[in-house]
């Protein structure tokens, strides 16, 4: 059989933030808002889950927690159902193990989806939960458990190197608290100005509060199908999955694969590759949502992925490049630092806004978006994982 | 020993590498080589993630090293809370990166990248142990 093309059709979020509910709850939740948006679609047709969750074994105690989803849901999956982990990337890894099982044929319509409930009646179980998503004999050891120090490094040496100052950070923040202020999904709809941002408790220097993604409960879904169900199922644009990548070249802090912890040579990598399997640059990119755990992300994020270059990521979102009316909008639903970062359930989330994006229908939508990427680092900077829609296959 | 005695907080009871804690005890911090390709290794690896061969020897992590990039946490994880603060490092030397907290005898303002570094051994409370960087 050849290979086939793959749609995404439809999308669907539970409301995100601190949640009396449970990861099961959640699930059901964004499984409904995501099948509401794809009226033609009978469970029957579904055929295979993925759930993207890291944390479900410890913060909600089920393992195997796919098959708990499915049978909640109302689905009898008969091609596959399983769990996938890449911590913050687990959504993205879903979405491009599903398009692989789609386009062999082994799979013809899936729900994706993914989430954590992370806020537990004891908030020490998260932290300790922290210590399993790093390498915890050697880094753990250190003490070094919570990404806010790693990501507190990669900003002094960007600030080093390029210049780059706290207020080009703070105007990442800015940007994605009022792109997400209209958001109602997402953890905060709150705008803030530079001058809190810049004025807020720090984290860790120099990073502040606004500078850092919060802990988020919350879950999110989508539909992948085959073209050809893609066509039967749903009247809207088609949106194809075009080019994905994921790449991984180290695990723990002191095997950083590039020259310095600003130098994210894993992030292009996987981007280098993307593109290609996509067919497109840089520059063709009309809307993006990038990994933006912390405000010195997108700042790199826009240099790694090439939309501006090396060392101007500052400029790049200071002078609102990555704004709407700038080189190419980014988190247009307010990114992890609004809507909040539920591991598994990030990914997703990105996937439903490119899709409402691309299919004109977006809260803030970017004219005429044709085509849209989606970026993920997980862990301490490990994985970086890609993946590019577009209108045409 | 095992190697349940690393660090401050341990979630891996037995491992290959039990032997770098007995170093540790006898005052050194070791790293390994392959024997077969020559890759050096620090964390320790009793098979060489490069060539899988477990033909691997130790050797003493000795000399000065630079400082190349720090934090200070504010906020630590399981284990590490009435520890905070303290500050994160990692150092260069010959031949391996090394993550390690800095020896609280480094005054903040002392803190400086490019600065000497030594690696040794740490003993903690309940005979745990690991290790940290001191001024040169």
């Amino acid at each position: 059989m050849p290979e086939r093309n793959v749609c995404i059709i439809g999308g669907g979020m539970s409301r995100w933030g601190v949640r009396e509910a449970s990861i099961i709850d959640m699930a059901q939740e964004a499984a409904k808002d995501c099948f509401d948006d794809v009226p033609a679609l009978k469970k029957k047709d579904i055929d295979g889950l993925l759930f993207a969750s890291s944390y479900c074994g410890r913060s909600a105690f089920q393992v195997n927690i796919a098959p708990v989803i499915a049978e909640r849901i109302g689905i009898k999956p008969t091609s596959m159902c399983t769990r996938v982990d890449t911590l913050c990337a687990g959504g993205s890894s879903g979405i491009i193990l599903a398009t692989g099982l789609i386009k062999a044929g082994l799979a013809d319509v899936m729900v994706v989806a993914g989430g954590e409930k992370l806020y537990t009646p004891q908030r020490w179980e998260t932290y300790y939960s922290e210590m399993a998503s790093i390498d915890h004999d050697w880094d753990g050891a250190q003490g070094m458990g919570l990404p806010p120090p790693f990501f507190s490094m990669t900003a002094q040496e960007h600030m080093k190197r390029y210049g780059t100052t706290k207020e080009q950070l703070a105007a990442v923040a800015v940007k994605n608290r009022r792109n997400g202020s209209t958001n109602p999904k997402g953890q905060f709809q709150k705008e803030v100005t530079l001058q809190e941002v810049m004025a807020a408790r720090p984290v860790v220097p120099p990073l502040g509060l606004f500078d850092c993604t919060p802990i988020t409960d919350g879950c999110a879904a989508v539909i992948l199908a085959c073209e050809e169900k893609a066509k039967e199922l749903s009247d809207r644009p088609l949106v194809y999955i075009r080019g994905t990548a994921q790449a991984t070249l180290h695990s723990m802090s002191m095997n950083w694969p590039g020259e310095h912890l600003g130098d994210w040579v894993h992030l292009r990598t996987a981007a280098k590759k993307a593109y290609e399997r996509a067919r497109v640059s840089p520059d063709d990119i009309d809307v993006a949502q990038t990994h933006d755990c912390f405000t010195i992300s997108e700042v790199i994020e826009m240099e790694d992925l090439g939309f501006c270059k090396k060392g101007e990521g500052g400029p790049f979102v200071e002078a609102g490049q990555g704004d709407f009316g700038g080189k190419v909008p980014v988190n247009t639903d307010g990114g992890l630092l609004s809507c909040g970062h539920p591991f598994g359930g990030t990914g997703i989330r990105q996937a439903r806004e490119i899709l409402y994006q691309l299919q004109g229908r977006a809260i803030r939508q970017v004219e005429g978006a044709e085509i849209g990427l989606t970026h993920n680092l997980s862990g301490l900077n490990v994985e970086h994982t890609i993946l590019i829609y577009g209108r045409e296959p | 020993m095992g190697f349940e005695n690393f660090g401050t907080v341990s979630f891996t009871a037995e491992a290959k590498t039990a032997d770098f804690i007995n170093y540790l005890e006898a005052g050194k911090v070791m790293a390994t080589r392959c024997k077969k390709c020559g890759g050096s290794y620090f964390p320790p690896r009793m098979d060489c993630p490069s060539c899988l061969s477990s033909e691997v020897e130790w050797f003493e992590v000795k000399g000065k090293g630079k400082l190349t990039s720090y934090t200070k946490v504010n906020y630590g994880p399981t284990g590490f809370e009435t520890d905070a603060p303290y500050t994160l490092a990692l150092g260069e030397f010959s031949g391996v990166q090394i993550l390690a907290r800095l020896s609280r005898d480094i005054g903040e303002k002392d803190i400086k990248v490019g600065m000497s570094l030594m690696v040794s051994p740490l003993k903690l409370p309940g005979s745990r142990i690991a290790y940290e960087f001191k001024k040169d």
